[in-house]
This record gives C-alpha cells, structure tokens and sequence, in this order.
C-alpha cells in the first residue's frame, strides 16, 4: 500500500485541475463528487496505509518515496521525494480525514456562491499542497508546500474578491507570511552552507556531531525556522493576520485557519527537533511565544463580537499552547494536542458557520442568542466542541491534551513556574472567552432570525468531529488516568521523550489538575454570571475611560496592527509615492535638461534683430581686446 | 553551420518580409512566423539529435563552431560558437520569437513589412550576441540588435515613443561605446604583450594586466552589460522603453535583451578579466541588492501596468547581478535560470498586459477592477506569472531565485540577507497587479472578451515552460553546467 503514498498528495491535485479547467462547465452534482471525492480517496488511502504502517511497520519506522530529483547542482540535490513516519502520518490523517468532512460541509455551504468550483478546485489545490508540506522529504519541497498553502490561504481568504476588504485581507495574510517565510529560507540557506543538503533525515543525523549545544550558526538557523514557523502559525509578533483571515468563507477557516495550516509552523519545529535541542536558547523562545501567544491572543479573545474572530484568536491562542509544549521538549504533547485542536476547532468553526449561514451571514454574537432550541444538532456539537477547548475534565479529549501540556510546562526539566502559571491563566480565560460565545450565542432571547436550516451534508461532519472531540482523547491519558499512550507510542521513533525534571510527584500532578479543573469552573462561571446573569456590570465598565480603552486594546489584538501600520507600511508607502518618478531618472536626465536649458538661453541672442548682432560683435571685441591687452 | 543557418534565416526572413508586404499585406506576417518556426525547429532539431551529448561536453568545450577569416589585416574573424549557455539561450530566443511575431499578429496595422524585418533582425542580432565568439564580431551584433529595435520603439511604440526611442538608444550605444573602447584596449595589450593582434575570444582569455587596468577594461565592458542587464542606477532607460514599445517589444527587451548583458558578464567580463572581478565583486553583490529592492520599491509605485512590470524587471535582474559576483556554481546555475525563467514570465507578463492594453487602451491600473469573473481565463494566466514573479515555488522563478541566493548567501551572508528582503517586497508588487486589476469592486463596467484560442496558444505555452522549468529544471541546469565550470575554473 506505502508505495502508493505519492497518490495521496496526487489525488486532490487531479480534482484541483479537473475543477479548474472544466470547473465551469459542470453540473453541480459532479463538482462535489470531483471536490470532495479525490479528498475522500486520499483520506481513505491514507487509513489503509497508516493501518499497514502501524501493524507492519517498513524498517527503520519510516518509509522513503523518491519520485525525481528536482533540482541538482554543486553536490545539492533536493529531491520531490515523500517520507512517512509516525509524524507524519498523524499530520497526513488530520489533513484528509477533517479536510475530507469539510469538504463534505462545503458541498452543502457553497453550493450556491457562484464560485462553488472554484471553491473546490481551491479546497483541493491546498489539502495538497499541505500534504506535500508534511510529507516532504526535505526541506526544499516542504518550502513548496509550505509557501503552495500559503498561496491557497491567499485565493480562498479573498475568495469573495469584490469587497476589498476580503482583498486586503488575503493580501495581508500572504505578506505577513511571507516575512516569516523569507526568514525560513534564510535558514534553509544557512543549512545548505554548513551541509550542503536539505535532507531532513541526514541534517538530522548529522547535526549533533556537526555542532556543540548552543553554539552560533544552529542558533541562527533555529531562530529563523522560528521566524518561518510564527508566520505560518500566528504567533508572535506575526500573528496579526489571522484575525483578518475570517473574511474568507467559514469552511476556510475550519481547514486552513485552524485545522491544518496553522499548525504547519507546529509540524516545523518538531520536524527539526534536533537542531532546536542543540540551540537551547531558541527552545526557550519557542516556550516563551507560546505562553506569551496564548495569553495575549485569549484575552483578545474574551472581547470580540464576531463569532469568527472569538474562534480566531481561539485558534492563535491554543497554537501557542502547542509552542509552549514543543518548548519545554514535550514533543508529542504539541503534536496531540495539534490534533485534537483539529477535531475541535474545525468543529466549533464549522459549527459557527452553520449558525452564520441559518442568520443570513449575521457574525456578531450579540446579534444571535436562544438558538440552543431552534437549532439543537448544532448546539449539542458545538457545546461538545467548546467543552473541548475549555478542556471540561475527564469527558472532553481537550482536557488530555492540554493537561499534559500543563504537566510538562511545569514538570520538564525546560519548564518553570512561570510557563506553567501562564498556561494554567491561558485555560482560565479560555473557559471564559469559550463560554460567554456559548452562552451569548445559544442562550437567551432570539434576536434574528433563522433563515435557513443546515442539511445533512452539514450536520453529519459536524457529529463526527463532536464524537471526535469527545472520545479522541483516549488516545493519550495522563499517567494517574488509565496512562494510556498510543499516540506517544506512535511519535516515539521520531520524537524524543520529554524529560521529567520533578520524579515521583504524582501528588503534584493530580493537585494540578484538580486545580485546572475547577478555574475552568469558575471561568464557565464568571461568563455566566457576567454575560448572562449580570451584564450591567461590564457594560458599565465599558463606559469608565479605562475601561473602554482596555476594551478597544484587546478588540484590536493589543493594537499590533496599529503598530505595524505605523513602523512599516506607512513609511514604505510613503517613500514609494514620493519616489514614484524615480529620482535616478531626474539625475540621468540632468544633463539633457541642462543641454536644453543652455539652448534656450542662447536662442534668445538668436532674434534676427541686427542692432542685437552689432552689439554683440562690438561687446566680443571689447572683451577680446580687453583680454589681449590686460592678461 | 546551424548557428550560421540560424541567423541567415531570420536576417533573410526579415528581408523577404519587407518586400513580401508590397505584394500581399498580411505576407509580411506568415512569412515571419514561418521563418521563426523553421529557425526554431532547426534548433530543436538539433537538440533533440544531440541531447546525450550536451550535458556532458568537457567544461569550456563547443558543441559548434564555425569559424573563418573576415578581416585578417586586424585579426577578425567569423567565429561562431555555441555551448549549452548559448543553447539555452538560443532555445529561449527562438520560442520567445515565435511567440513576439503571434502577439503582433494583429497588433500591428502599419508598415508591416518594415516591422517584421526590425522584429527578425533582432533576433538574429540577439543569436549572434549569444554566439560570437570574436570581440569585433561580437560588438557588431551587438550593434545590430540595438538599430531595429529602435525603429520598432520609436514607430510602433505608444504615446512617448520617440522619447523612449532616444533614451533607449542613447544609453546603449554610449555604454557600447565604452566597451569597444574597452575591446579595443584589450586588443592592443594584449597584441603589444603577444605579439598577435587578435580579436578572438579564445586568443584573448588569459590576456595579463595590471590590476588598475583590468578593473578599468573591466569597467568598460561591465558599463555596457549593467546599462542593458540593467543594474541600478543605469536603468532609467529600461521603464520609458518597454513601457512605450508595442507588445512584441516589450517581450524581446524583457525576455530577451536584458539576457545579452548578464550572457555578457558571464561569458566576457569575467572570464576576460578574472582578477578584476574578485575585485568589484563585494561591489557587484551590493549593487544587485540595491537593484532588487529598489527596483521592487519602484515597482510598487506604478500605475502605470507596463511600467509596473517594467520596473519587477529591474528588481529580478538585480539576483543576476547578485549571483553572478559570488562565484559558486550553485549561483551561477540560479543566475542561467534566472535568465530563462525571467524571460518566460516577465515576457508573458508583458504579453498579458498588452493584451489588457488591446480591449481596455489603457493601461492605468486603477481603472481596471473586480474583472476575474468577466474574464476568467486571462486573470488565472496574470495570477499564474504574478506568482511565478513573486518566486512562488513549482514555477521556475522560484528555482532561480532559491538557487541564487542558496549561492550568493555562501558568499556573502549579510548582502544576500537585505537581498531577501526582495522576497517580501516581489509578493507585494505582484499582489497588487492581480488584485487591482482582477480582484476588489469594479472601477469600470468594462467590455471584455476572454482570451481568444491565438491568444491561449501563446499563454497556455508559456504556462507550460514555466512550470516545467519549476518542477523539473534540471535538463537547463545539466545544459550550462561544464560552460559554468569552466567560467569557475578559469577564475
């Protein structure tokens, strides 16, 4: 079956060409067997041969697919080559198995835009494109699929091109980007010189003989795949373009804006563990935008009206936890945590986009309200999505995943208090921010509506995720709860073990999640009591000076934008229209300006007027004379 | 005897087209076109003949060359020859070509006798440039690609042609003429310390000079290849030029043309003067980082779409003039795909513009708007080469410019980082040019007609090229590697 792996990337490619060429010519009942079809052909490829990599796994734990070489010159040679390992396969699962229920979403959702195959053809072009970024074999070909999402995040966030704002949106996300990923290639650079490879698995081989832990040239390169990494994956300081992103329609957001490309900087660092453990300083830094990430990115979560926007920097939020795990060196920590995120997240966005489309594309949540009644297959979904990323205990698979990163922020001999407190304050704003939407959204009096009800090619994607959400945590449970390790067992080949600093303090454990447990209580509590039960309260707030300037801080992402604005793109558009004529010009132009301004200014002694000329001979001869005589 | 055949065929084609249109008035056209597609179906011919050779010719060997006396009394000769860069470019010279007579196809209404027999002439200027082998011979053709091409800025060009036209011509031939001089120069060194006055390429590599007079030779002929590459700040002539020139010009300057000065650098100015070039190299990488931001910055400033498009030219050529001064072969081979690739997407960019320019009769960017579902088929192809433009992998610009700067960067860290800079700013540029035009609310109900079958013929092939040299380049790198190893050697 492993040798088909190339099919994988291959299959929705074909959909992606068939839906742009012929895509306008075809009935819609073909569109979405050609859109969702190829991506269900992969996914289904992709469980027969994760079945068969898993109970007879090829030697070594991994399974190499050259197809060509790419390009070759002066000993480098980067090849388009496939690489299946326990990595990632988990990545190639989540990609087509959630990629492939949205796509069934969207059959339904887009089934009116005028644009449904080009919709498609663009859903297919990406969950390719990112297959060939976490299949790559080096590094080369995963900067193709790396900047090929990005190209597809671009055409979909603006996919509803004739509002500008979609425009300036997509093209907002594609630059930002676009400065991580340079910083990306710069270290791909800098590897070529020290290895004269991009070869993940001989880079990785190689590094630790090649370097001393810490030393200047693998901190660089560390530093700028970081780079790469948090523009992808909206951390600090690149992650003002995610919000933004939420023009595009919401079965985008689901796939690309929370299940899969935002964790592509995630799937990164990890992929290139080794070079982060032997540059110390750069693991820290990886921890400490995590933390910093997360926490800034809920409480500009916990203000936001646009539903989207709260799922947003939800998203930015929990990808932080995902860094902070990859930082303290709980390595398959982050990667599980990525993938029940992916169950949740596309959950709680496709949920929301169910809920947008039935209040005629109404966003703001305090527009919605009491729909937990009218719409009861979404609210039971969504609750069971929101429940996961406020990690309810015990029932919800977002609970394993993130208590094992809390566990390792504070218990791995690269964790500390500090990491752990932010991350223990992260999943105390989280259960509010999570619960003042439920609330606000579900709750209360109706306040517009319902338009349109979602069809079964809607709602069946949406109970699969929520049963995922629910049960996927089973996979990985903590070492006082059954400590069961399949996903662990899965990575273990590929991704070191973290390394626990505090032995034998289970106790410590259990009082710490017992601890996250009941702050994620009383958050339910608080969004509650603040936005159900007394809203007076806040509203009031609002109105004190302080209170609305914190309020429009957070509403603006803790004014980044503002920033950047400031800093960058105004003085760059600025010089550019001042230097739109190009100042060059008018210096190379100077000396025929000068030959012309010459002419005219003796032209004019070339009147025809005869006293002109006698005076002009008698004032030559004077000078003349003058000049033979005296000098 | 091809590289002779090649350039009599279009020198004679063009003939037979000037006086073929007073006979018939669409002959001047089809007999250009069979001219060109017989030229180069010659050389694919000949590709195909020898494609198991040509990857592995011993480095600094020809795969042709011809070669008789002309002027003995000076030591000029005819000498011809082609290795894989000449190929390559002969190969990029002739598509191109078949593909400047299809886009003026119904463009040009006037004289188009006299258009055709500028169009072919240069063509078969560029060919000779690409494969002279003696200096006199070389600047000769030089020459010849220069005349017509003024004839065809200066009278089939648009509103500020004739401006255009002079500026164009002005800076050429006053760069060309320095380096004549500086032929010259070399010709006389090297005659008074031989003994054997010759113009020839091969007699004159090796040729021994004082530091200060190297550079200074040096100086000459790299004036004339840095005003036509261009690098910064000799480029001023480049955006008043393919602005004002008819579409199949603006494909051969930006295709074409631009290719003569970084063949040049490859093929004279640094073999010839290897000790001068490890000099100014630190130099040469600066001004290329200059080129590619600034080019890009003004790039960003236009409104003007061919200007615009101009303008990402002078940004792209920049990473020539940057790999080209660092020396390795990992930049060489970027700096020969950044030659092609360039010449592919900026010619096609230009080919799409005019286009535009022939429904709309504007070319102000901000009258166009929201036309992707009014013209699907031609905003893809803009998406496609404003991608490739902006080195997106999977289209050959991005090999180039990967390979490029994977070189320069080993040579010098700091000027290939703030050249990387040139990534961030060409994706700004090339955003804009789809989305203004194709994207946002429409500024102008406009009455378009999506690409015709002519028109996607002449796209649709470059699209293929394009994606081929992205996916798999390797065939061209294969082609110019024993001439890169060479030029290496001798430094």
């Amino acid at each position: 079956m492993m040798r088909y792996l190339w099919l994988v990337p291959v299959m929705p490619l074909l959909g992606f060409l068939v839906l742009a060429f012929f895509g306008r010519n075809l009935r819609k009942s073909i569109i979405t067997l050609i859109g969702t079809g190829t991506v269900g052909l992969s996914a289904l490829l992709v469980i027969l041969i994760g079945i068969e990599f898993l109970t007879s796994p090829p030697a070594g734990n991994a399974f190499t697919l050259k197809l060509w070489t790419w390009m070759s010159s002066g000993g480098l040679s980067p090849s388009i080559a496939f690489y299946l390992d326990g990595l990632s396969l988990a990545f190639i699962f989540v990609v087509t198995f959630v990629g492939f229920l949205i796509h069934v979403y969207s059959s339904e959702y887009m089934r009116d835009d005028e644009g449904f195959a080009r919709f498609l053809a663009f859903m297919n072009l990406f969950v390719s494109a990112m297959l060939i970024l976490v299949l790559a074999d080096n590094l080369a070909l995963m900067y193709l699929g790396w900047e090929g999402v990005g190209l597809c995040s671009f055409l979909l966030i603006g996919f509803w091109y004739k509002e500008s704002a979609n425009a300036a949106a997509a093209r907002k996300a594609f630059i930002v980007t676009r400065v991580g990923d340079t910083a990306m290639a710069l270290g791909l650079f800098l590897l070529i010189t020290e290895f004269n490879t991009l070869d993940i698995r001989s880079i990785l081989e190689t590094a630790p003989a090649h370097w001393t832990p810490g030393s200047a040239k693998v901190v660089w390169i560390a530093f700028l795949l970081l780079g790469g990494a948090v523009g992808k994956s909206a951390q600090l300081p690149l992650q003002t373009w995610l919000p933004d992103a939420m023009a595009g329609p919401s079965p985008v957001s689901a796939l690309i804006h929370a299940a899969t490309m935002v964790t592509a900087g995630v799937y990164l660092i990890a992929r290139n563990h080794v070079v982060f453990e032997l540059a110390p300083i750069a693991m820290k830094t990886v921890a400490i935008v995590g933390a910093s990430t997360l926490l800034i990115a809920g409480f500009a979560a916990v203000v936001q009206y646009d539903i989207k926007r709260v799922l947003a920097y939800s998203t930015i939020s929990q990808i932080g936890y995902m860094f902070l795990a990859l930082g303290v060196g709980a390595w398959s920590a982050g990667i599980f945590h990525f993938m029940i995120h992916a169950f949740f997240k596309a959950l709680l966005f496709l949920g929301a986009g169910a809920v947008i489309h039935a209040l005629h594309h109404e966003q703001n949540i305090f527009k919605m309200g009491g729909l937990r009644k009218e719409m009861p297959v979404i609210f039971w979904t969504f609750l069971a999505g929101s429940g996961a990323l406020a990690a309810l205990p015990l029932v919800t698979a977002g609970f394993y995943s993130k208590d094992a990163i809390l566990w390792y922020s504070w218990s791995s001999e690269k964790g500390s208090l500090f990491l752990w407190a932010a991350a223990f304050l992260g999943a105390f704003i989280t259960s509010i921010y999570t619960f003042r939407m439920v609330f606000i959204t579900f709750w209360g009096k109706m306040k517009t509506h319902i338009h349109l009800r979602p069809g079964r090619a809607m709602l069946i994607p949406l109970v699969v995720l929520a049963v995922l959400s629910i049960i996927g945590g089973f996979l990985e449970t903590p070492h006082n709860l059954g400590h069961i390790t399949l996903f662990s067992g899965m990575l273990s080949g590929v991704l070191p073990e973290v390394h626990i600093l505090h032995s034998g303090a289970e106790s410590t454990e259990l009082i710490l999640q017992v601890l996250t447990a009941l702050t994620g209580f009383f958050g339910i509590y608080l969004a509650w009591h603040f936005w159900m039960k007394k809203p007076g309260f806040l509203f009031r707030l609002k109105q004190t000076r302080a209170g609305a300037a914190l309020h429009h801080w957070w509403l603006t992402g803790w004014g980044f934008d503002w920033v950047y604005d400031l800093l960058i793109i105004r003085p760059f558009t600025w010089l550019s229209n001042i230097n739109k004529n190009d100042i060059v010009d008018y210096i190379s132009i100077a000396p025929s300006n000068l030959v012309v301004w010459l002419h005219n200014l003796t032209r004019r002694s070339q009147n025809g007027n005869l006293r002109w000329y006698a005076a002009g001979i008698a004032l030559g001869l004077i000078i003349t004379l003058t000049i033979a005589l005296f000098l | 005897m091809i590289i002779i055949n090649l350039i009599g065929i279009l020198m004679l084609g063009g003939t037979a087209a000037w006086i073929g249109s007073r006979f018939h008035p669409h002959a001047a056209r089809s007999i250009s076109l069979v001219s060109v597609s017989l030229a180069f179906l010659l050389i694919l011919g000949y590709l195909a003949n020898n494609l198991s050779t040509i990857g592995v010719t011993s480095p600094g060997a020809w795969l042709e060359e011809v070669r008789f006396s002309w002027i003995p009394a000076f030591g000029i000769s005819v000498h011809f020859a082609m290795d894989g860069l000449s190929l390559v470019m002969i190969l990029l010279t002739l598509f191109l070509g078949v593909l400047s007579v299809l886009v003026s196809w119904k463009e040009i209404t006037d004289r188009k006798g006299f258009y055709y027999f500028n169009l072919l002439w240069i063509l078969a200027g560029i060919i000779g440039v690409f494969t002279a082998l003696d200096l006199f011979l070389f600047y000769f053709f030089w020459e010849i690609m220069l005349i017509p091409m003024y004839f065809l800025i200066g009278i089939w060009g648009h509103e500020k042609r004739v401006y255009a036209a002079y500026k164009f011509f002005i800076y050429t031939q006053a760069s060309g003429l320095l380096m004549f001089l500086a032929i010259l120069s070399l010709y006389f060194i090297h005659g008074r310390n031989t003994g054997i006055y010759s113009f020839d390429y091969t007699d004159l590599l090796g040729t021994q000079f004082d530091p200060k007079t190297g550079l200074l030779l040096m100086g000459g002929f790299l004036m004339a290849f840095s005003v036509k590459l261009p690098v910064v700040p000799l480029h001023n002539w480049l955006p008043d030029a393919h602005t004002q020139a008819p579409t199949a010009g603006s494909l051969i300057l930006a295709g074409l043309l631009l290719k003569t000065g970084a063949y040049g650098i490859i093929r004279f100015a640094i073999p010839l003067f290897p000790q001068a070039a490890h000099t100014f190299a630190p130099a040469g990488m600066i001004l290329g980082a200059i080129g590619i931001i600034y080019g890009a910055k003004l790039a960003f400033s236009q409104t003007d779409l061919k200007r615009l498009v101009a303008y990402t030219s002078v940004s792209h050529m920049g990473f020539v003039m940057l790999g080209v001064f660092a020396f390795n072969q990992l930049a060489y081979q970027g700096v020969v795909m950044q030659m092609v690739t360039h010449g592919i997407s900026t010619g096609a960019l230009f080919i799409l513009v005019g286009f535009m320019y022939e429904r709309a009769h504007t070319r102000d960017i901000n009258s166009f708007g929201g036309l992707w579902a009014t013209v699907p088929k031609l905003a893809s192809m803009m998406l496609i080469f404003a991608l490739a433009s902006l080195g997106l992998p999977g289209l050959g610009n991005f090999i180039a410019e990967f390979l490029v700067l994977s070189g320069s960067f080993q040579a010098n860290m700091i000027i290939t980082a703030i050249a990387s800079i040139g990534l961030v700013l060409g994706t700004v540029y090339s955003l804009r040019i789809f989305q203004r035009v194709f994207q946002g609310p429409k500024n102008k109900e406009w009455n378009f007609s999506d690409l015709s079958w002519r028109e996607v013929i002449i796209i649709g092939s470059l699209v293929m090229v394009i994606l081929w040299l992205g996916l798999y380049p390797q065939p061209v790198m294969d082609a110019v590697k024993p001439v890169i190893t060479a030029v290496l050697g001798n430094l």
